[in-house]
């Protein structure tokens, strides 16, 4: 009752509530997979700057060796999931909707899963907090909710802040995902020791595990290991709503405070990670193993076998969908992640990486595709929106072209959760529009930068070609002079001889 | 009769006299037109709109020689702010309607031609061109305006325009279909 | 697979036309009710209005050039020609009912673009211009007559296409009507109220007036109904009906010799319906909770003004298309808060910065 009630009271405004379709893989438990006969693993599985290769082809390499360096303060390290023989670094199709091909290391395993020395342990008890963090960057841990932001840029977010909150996000609010329901269920014990340690490195004591009310199997289990690190860890039931999982909704759900436009939940003092992060900062931590595999939720009616699997990063999608008995039907739709936010793929070819939550093949019946009508103004999506904007609206000046017009009226503080197009009556494509905004925004704003740096780098040419122009007159006049004052001397030379030579034949003459 | 005229005469002077006053006293300084258009252009003087220089371009724009849409490597929003600024129609103009919104062209060298002849580097007006004599050149591509310089100059024409490669970061959805009310039967 | 398509891959099952069907459902007691009692020549005229709508919708998307199948299919036309059958006198020839939806379905729709374009609400639109343009067919009300007087079939089609209905079946009053004449003629409101039907029969419709918004308990419930099914929003009726009602009791407790009572102002006329299928029509109405608010004490307040002070006894249609030219200016200017935001458009304060 009381679980009942503060989840009435933990909602969000706005959002929606697709039929979740959670049963169809939440009471398989985590099954480890076999190794692939290949695995694919982009450079950039994570924002930022794309991973440095460290091996080339036919390197052999071990089970955690780093085959991949960050490069930059925001990217991760890479680590080989398995031993194995690098058989090409070029590129592949990316995990991506656009299909395009990106630098990919292509990792043919010798099937004897075979470690490198791991990373010695810490004992986080003991560890500075600095330490941590450095050892999470070490793992290649990025948010494993989906953002694939790196964790160990979050993890020190206490310099600039003053933090008093971890929020451990397992609300789970996309449909069909089960992976981090079945992780607390299963390994709640990790998560919250994961938990403990990263509120060490944030040097906060306070720990919400946030999760929602249709995931009650998973509140209990965390119920029951409410230790992390020593510190209390707080299980809060929100409502079950889309997009409860948003960081940001969370927050305002969890704690009723709301983050400022264009800023962190940090300048709140709440730093918010995923459950499955604090997973793997468990493991990296205490027994040095670097991120390697994570769990997927295979699932969607055009699955055979939906299923919770541990697969190795790589792990090409059409072997996960092999290991869970394979397609039914031709799918509408593949996706990589959630019905709402999740990303279509074009092939199958390509690999789960770390961000990966979930691969899905959605039937038609679950897609409910229909033809896009004309907006009869319902007012649904500016109901259903979690942001408080006006979808249709914005819609309507992007198909004007007036796309400075719709970022004035909020169009780049939409998050893209999907829930006005999820809801619109007349099926229209909302969030395509609004992605294509604000990509189109971007690439303009870049195009003016970049023709600020051409206008700078011409005039630095210019300047160059005056200087050298100039150097080159100042050189020939300094010629000139020289040749000047030598053909002098020579002529005074030649008159001096010519003085002399007079005498000479009389020399001579002598 | 006559009061009538006086009246309104004196009340059609005076208020002219206002109006003199005020167009003197709120006169507004308009920005030299040529200043204005240069800065909109890219300033790299590549010189494929035949003008010497995106000055000369600027001033043959202003003197009605030159139509707006005499830059290439600026493309369809060079024009159309061009446009604004002399005044012309950009709103159904067939020549700016015309230029299809061309992706931003960057050069693209093919190694097995180049001799290392450095004639490109020499040429661009971007410095976009890294190379030394006998050596392989490359394009950085952050830097290319696609102006087109370096491939006429290239004797062995291992220089190609082609369009800027499209990375996951720069990569976005397309505008999606309009609904069915915009949808006519005879023309799909 | 062909083209990708974007997130999300999944979608509700509310669709344009369900919820038309959804308000067409929830219209059809009332529309029973008034068929039944105002016998065959109202069935006709209803058939004829909606089949006459419909045809024209398709003419007109055929004239635009536009896809007709899902357009004619997705039951917005259907629902026009229902509405504008509703504010009919029952008994009124066959071309006022063809004219009203041609009206409706031409200058109010499709002159503005089609489904979704238009500023007015097209059943408003006709109601407005066939009351102004025809006023005496279109206040010729018959008493409801009991079954076993009705018409027959044969008489029916004679009155709805033939010489018309016989003048001692039209010589009834609405209510409104009736209120407006006798005042005007200077009688006091208490002997003008005893003449008039009693609130019980007015609630079940057993009275004189439109096809369809006599019965204001069916219509109010087929109203609560879109209201379940989540279709309409409880803010535009409540604030419209709550707005005529305390503008009636508060008239009625100063001036109670000039004021009807507040009550019969929500049973009589077409209150009900406007309030709960015209005013809540998505096109023409502001899309946020506060805007609809707005909206609906706005009509309330114009129905009110109309029947006390205006020319005619009924003023649910002007009150309705002045507020849709609101619409626009009302979405304007109200708008939710955008999240991280304040009203303004500026970022929230920064509280805990270190």
């Amino acid at each position: 009752m009381g679980a009942l009630l503060s989840a009435l009271l933990s909602s969000i405004r706005g959002g929606v509530h697709p039929e979740t379709r959670k049963f169809l893989s939440a009471e398989s438990p985590i099954e480890p997979m076999p190794i692939p006969a290949l695995l694919r693993l982009p450079l950039q599985q994570h924002i930022g700057a794309p991973a440095e290769p460290l091996v080339a082809r036919d390197d052999h390499v071990l089970k955690g060796q780093l085959i991949a360096r960050a490069r930059g303060p925001i990217s991760a390290n890479l680590h080989a999931p398995t031993s194995g023989r690098v058989i090409a670094v070029g590129p592949f199709p990316a995990p991506h909707p656009s299909g395009l091909p990106v630098p990919t290391i292509t990792l043919r395993p010798d099937g004897a899963d075979r470690w490198a020395p791991r990373l010695p342990r810490l004992r986080p008890e003991d560890a500075e907090p600095e330490e941590i963090a450095a050892r999470v960057a070490e793992a290649g841990i990025v948010g494993m909710g989906g953002a694939t932001f790196p964790a160990a840029v979050k993890l020190t977010l206490r310099d600039r802040y003053r933090l008093h909150t971890l929020i451990i996000n397992a609300a789970e609010c996309e449909p069909y995902l089960t992976c981090d329901d079945r992780l607390l269920r299963e390994r709640a014990e990790e998560v919250a020791d994961g938990a403990g340690i990263m509120a060490r490195a944030l040097g906060v004591t306070k720990i919400i595990v946030a999760i929602e009310s249709n995931k009650p199997a998973a509140a209990a289990a965390m119920r029951r290991h409410n230790l992390g690190l020593g510190h209390p860890v707080q299980v809060r039931v929100v409502a079950t709503q889309y997009p409860m999982g948003s960081e940001k909704h969370l927050v305002r759900a969890v704690t009723g405070r709301e983050t400022p436009a264009r800023a962190l939940t940090a300048e709140l003092g709440i730093v918010v990670h995923n459950s499955a992060t604090a997973q793997a900062v468990h493991l990296a931590v205490r027994y040095g193993e670097p991120l390697l595999s994570r769990v997927v939720t295979v699932s969607g009616r055009g699955v055979a076998r939906p299923a919770n699997v541990q697969a190795l990063l790589g792990t090409p999608v059409a072997d996960l969908l092999a290991h869970c008995g394979g397609l039914t039907e031709d799918p509408d739709r593949l996706l990589l992640g959630g019905p709402m936010m999740g990303q279509p793929i074009r092939s199958p070819r390509v690999p789960v990486v770390k961000g990966t939550n979930g691969v899905l093949a959605l039937t038609r019946a679950e897609t409910r595709k229909a033809e896009t009508m004309p907006c009869i103004r319902c007012g649904a999506c500016v109901r259903a929106c979690p942001c408080g904007l006006t979808p249709f609206e914005l819609n309507a000046r992007i198909q004007a072209g007036d796309l400075e017009g719709a970022a004035a009226v909020g169009l780049l503080d939409c998050v893209s959760c999907g829930c006005c197009s999820y809801i619109c009556p007349s099926n229209i494509p909302l969030v395509q529009g609004f992605s294509f905004a604000k990509g189109k925004l971007a690439e303009t704003e870049s195009r003016k930068h970049q023709q600020e740096e051409t206008r700078r780098l011409a005039a630095a040419r210019t300047a160059r070609e005056e200087a050298i122009a100039e150097a080159k007159r100042a050189a020939m006049a300094r010629h000139k002079a020289q040749m000047a004052e030598k053909k002098r001397r020579a002529a005074e030379e030649a008159a001096q001889a010519a003085e002399e030579a007079p005498a000479e034949p009389q020399e001579a003459a002598k | 009769m006559i009061t009538a005229a006086a009246s309104m005469s004196a009340l059609g002077l005076g208020l002219g006299l206002l109006l003199g006053a005020a167009a003197r006293k709120f006169h507004v300084k308009t920005p030299p037109v040529v200043d204005e258009m240069e800065r909109i252009l890219p300033g790299t003087n590549c010189g494929q709109c035949g003008y010497p220089g995106c000055r000369g371009a600027a001033e043959a724009i202003a003197e009605g020689g030159a139509p707006v849409t005499l830059c290439p490597p600026g493309g369809r929003d060079v024009a159309l702010k061009l446009a604004e600024i002399v005044g012309v129609d950009c709103s159904g103009g067939p020549e700016i309607s015309g230029m299809t919104d061309i992706e931003p062209q960057v050069a693209f060298i093919f190694e097995d031609h180049c001799t290392g002849c450095t004639k490109c580097f020499k040429r661009c007006p971007t410095d976009a061109i890294v190379g030394a004599a006998k050596q392989i050149h490359t394009v950085i591509w952050d830097a290319c305006t696609g102006c087109d310089a370096c491939v006429q100059v290239c004797p062995t024409e291992a220089i190609v325009l082609r369009s800027k490669p499209r990375t996951l970061q720069s990569w976005y959805w397309d505008k999606p279909d309009q609904p069915l009310a915009a949808l006519r039967t005879g023309a799909a | 697979m062909t083209a990708l398509a974007s997130a999300p891959h999944t979608h509700s099952l509310f669709t344009v036309s369900r919820t038309m069907v959804a308000v067409m459902v929830c219209l059809s007691p009332a529309t029973a009710q008034g068929l039944y009692q105002f016998g065959w020549p109202a069935v006709i005229l209803f058939a004829l209005t909606l089949a006459a709508a419909w045809l024209f919708e398709i003419f007109c998307l055929l004239l635009a050039g536009r896809p007709v199948a899902p357009f004619a299919g997705d039951g917005s036309a259907l629902l026009t020609g229902w509405l504008v059958a509703m504010t009919l006198p029952p008994w009124a020839p066959w071309w006022i009912g063809v004219l009203g939806a041609g009206i409706a379905i031409v200058i109010g729709k499709h002159v503005f673009g089609g489904l979704g374009q238009n500023l007015f609400n097209p059943a408003m639109v006709a109601r407005a211009m066939l009351l102004v343009a025809l006023p005496v067919p279109m206040t010729q009300w018959v008493a409801p007559s009991d079954p076993a007087h009705a018409p027959g079939l044969r008489a029916a089609l004679d009155i709805t296409f033939g010489a018309g209905a016989p003048v001692d079946a039209v010589s009834s009053a609405s209510v409104l009507g009736h209120l407006k004449s006798q005042f005007d003629a200077g009688l006091p409101m208490e002997r003008i109220l005893a003449g008039t039907a009693s609130l019980q029969d007015q609630l079940f419709g057993i009275t004189a007036g439109s096809l369809g918004e006599t019965s204001a308990f069916l219509l109010l419930a087929g109203g609560l109904c879109l209201m379940l099914l989540r279709i309409i929003s409880v803010v535009t009726p409540l604030f419209l009906l709550g707005t005529l009602f305390g503008l009636a009791a508060l008239a009625r407790l100063l001036a109670p010799e000039s004021f009807p009572p507040p009550l019969l102002h929500l049973t009589s006329g077409a209150t009900m319906l406007c309030a709960f299928f015209i005013a809540t029509d998505y096109v023409t109405a502001p899309v946020t909770a506060a805007g609809r608010a707005l909206y609906g004490a706005g009509i309330g307040a114009l129905i009110f003004v109309i029947r006390s002070w205006g020319a005619f006894p009924e003023g649910a249609a002007f009150a309705v298309l002045l507020m849709n030219a609101c619409t626009p200016l009302i979405d304007t200017y109200i708008r939710p808060r955008i999240f991280g935001r304040t009203r303004t458009g500026k970022p929230l304060p920064l509280r805990d910065r270190t």
